[in-house]
């Protein structure tokens, strides 16, 4: 597990402090403000949080789509803020994303085999044949038969079969990063399986590393090594996959652990579960953002807004008072 | 998902979209039945006048310029199929040739006009902001402009022929087809494929004709029809009012224009070029109306 603080070789991403700010009836707001994190080579760090809380935001600006408003984002060392839309084009192919509603993420007028090869035909590739076999054989890795696939139009696949072409369509291109950004939360249950399954093969065979963006704390607890919460635009808690499951030092975090629900366990944890409605982003709360449903929340946590600092090695809170050996 | 459905249902109209199984095919009967007789009664007048307008050039028809002094303002007879105008002329043949006109403009203008409507309304809603108003303050200032007064001057000034008048209507069909690329370009362009592309280095030219056109082009299309009986209504407001195509090769509306002045005497002279443009027009309305449903998503869904 490399150091989350400070940049190792393997470390593949470093986003420090960004924010992307919008503009919306003439207020600025942040979607999301200072995040940092860095992913590794071969890591797999899940980002999980309650809706509009910033995940797919941060995503996207790690994508550059927008270019975050403030802060820096470098992939394979390279400052990515600063580049141009010709100058990231080199570099989109090792930086890939998959979104949630794969029929949305399929142009319905197009044939499969265009839009498989599209990242093919950006990227300056002319050779037909060349590009065939590599669209047939990126299909055939994510168990597509291209056979039957190559001339249909996205409208007449499944929903799981859709998120399947636009893997394989990320896949083309053999990044070395994927920002999923819940990939599988339009999918039913038994195909959520599937394409997780299918993920993690991937992950495998072509040497991924993912940024796996979800609201289902099951599924993210399954497939990352570590887990980063988000609320209201800002990190609150960054760990390993187990210590965050197991000794969860936010009480947000603590809260959402409350909510999963577990086989045979009838009681229902009354005092971690979470209360309230979420903020608007529009104007949030003085000092910690979580403090109005903070069960903990004391008048520090109004006048000063928590560090996010190291409670242990590879163990990042923003909390005045977190939770520990409770 | 519902309007995928729409734009495929539309191009199962046209068979050589289709991959030609049974599946497919029966579905396609399906659905041209659910078209209703009214439409296909419309694409029958239309196929019509067009057959009997291209027909000109391999059957010889009376001439339509020739005066027959012994037949002036003449009833229907075997000879002159609808009668003859108050100069003589045939007016079978004559309405046959000012259809002619009629198609040029009908089929020229909208093309013209849903090409410059695409880039302008596509840019529009493609990249909002700046280009978005400054696209609006234009299309509003057309439409500011009280349109037939506009079309007289430029036609007065620059001389009424084809070209002039097929570029005058052209540019009047600009806004209609500005707002119609404009919305649905706003649609698609949420949508994520497009951010996928974009993701996948994709640059905005490639984006606004790769992705977004072949999706926006459908509704646009289907809406011409309707921008076509416009067209034709224009070109006949613009010869009834002097400044269309000068005699004496025959339009729609200089027979009529020509038809008042014997309204009295003879009111057919202006009743069946009349009856021909109001048949064409009610055709392209119908037709055009039941294909911007198969590819509206609001009023398909239901």
């Amino acid at each position: 597990m490399p150091d989350s603080t400070n940049t190792t070789e393997a470390t593949l991403l470093e986003v420090r402090d960004i924010t992307v700010e919008y503009v919306t009836q003439g207020q600025r707001f942040a979607a999301i403000s200072d995040v940092s994190m860095d992913i590794a080579k071969g890591e797999t760090l899940g980002l999980v949080g309650e809706s509009g809380c910033g995940k797919s935001t941060t995503g996207r600006a790690i994508i550059q789509l927008p270019t975050p408003t403030a802060g820096s984002v470098k992939f394979e060392g390279r400052e990515l803020t600063e580049l141009t839309h010709t100058d990231m084009r080199p570099i989109r192919k090792r930086l890939q994303i998959i979104f949630q509603d794969p029929v949305s993420s399929l142009n319905p007028r197009r044939r499969v085999k265009d839009i498989v090869a599209e990242p093919l035909i950006i990227s300056g590739m002319t050779n037909k044949a060349e590009i065939d076999a590599k669209v047939r054989e990126v299909l055939n890795a994510v168990g597509m038969d291209p056979d039957i696939t190559l001339d249909r139009r996205p409208h007449q696949f499944s929903g799981g079969q859709c998120q399947r072409i636009c893997i394989a369509r990320s896949l083309i291109m053999e990044p070395n990063l994927i920002v999923c950004d819940e990939p599988v939360s339009a999918l039913d249950v038994s195909v959520q399986a599937q394409i997780l399954n299918l993920l993690e093969d991937m992950k495998e065979r072509y040497g991924l590393t993912l940024l796996f963006i979800s609201h289902d704390l099951a599924v993210v607890k399954n497939i990352s090594d570590r887990v980063a919460v988000m609320y209201l635009g800002k990190f609150c808690e960054l760990a390993s996959s187990e210590r965050i499951y197991e000794a969860p030092a936010h009480p947000y975090t603590a809260g959402l652990m409350a909510t999963i629900p577990e086989i045979g366990d009838k009681s229902i944890d009354n005092a971690m579960a979470l209360t309230g409605e979420i903020p608007s982003p529009l104007n949030p709360p003085s000092g910690c953002r979580f403090r109005t449903r903070c069960p903990h929340a004391q008048e520090k946590c109004a006048a000063e807004e928590p560090a996010f600092s190291e409670i242990e090695p590879g163990h990042q809170v923003a909390c005045h008072f977190p939770l520990l050996g409770e | 998902m519902a309007e995928n459905a729409q734009t495929f249902r539309l191009l199962r109209l046209f068979p050589f979209f289709g991959k030609g199984n049974a599946a497919i095919a029966s579905d396609r009967v399906k659905k041209s039945r659910k078209l209703g007789l009214v439409f296909w009664l419309a694409v029958s007048w239309l196929s019509l006048c067009l057959l009997a307008t291209i027909s000109t050039n391999f059957i010889t028809f009376p001439d339509p310029l020739s005066q027959d002094y012994a037949a002036l303002s003449a009833p229907w007879t075997m000879e002159h199929l609808m009668g003859t105008d108050n100069l003589g002329r045939n007016m079978f043949s004559r309405v046959i040739f000012g259809a002619a006109t009629s198609f040029k403009i009908a089929f020229t203008s909208p093309f013209i006009g849903m090409g410059l409507g695409l880039i302008l309304g596509m840019c529009a809603g493609y990249f909002r902001g700046r280009v978005d108003s400054t696209v609006s303050i234009f299309i509003d200032s057309i439409l500011a402009f009280p349109n037939i007064v506009l079309a007289i001057a430029i036609l007065f000034y620059a001389g009424a022929n084809l070209t002039n008048l097929v570029l005058v209507i052209a540019f009047y069909t600009i806004p209609q087809f500005t707002r119609i690329s404009r919305a649905n370009t706003m649609l698609y362009a949420q949508r994520e494929f497009v951010v996928a592309a974009r993701a996948q280095g994709a640059s905005h030219i490639r984006i606004l004709f790769r992705e977004l056109l072949p999706n926006v082009i459908v509704p646009v299309a289907a809406y011409s029809l309707l921008i076509m009986s416009f067209t034709i209504a224009l070109e006949g407001t613009l010869s009834f009012l002097g400044v269309g195509l000068p005699p004496p090769d025959p339009t729609w509306g200089q027979m009529i224009s020509e038809g008042v002045e014997e309204l009295e005497e003879d009111a057919f002279i202006s009743f069946v070029p009349a009856a021909f443009m109001f048949l064409t027009i009610l055709s392209l309305n119908l037709m055009g109306d039941r294909l911007r449903q198969f590819t509206d998503v609001k009023a398909s869904s239901a």
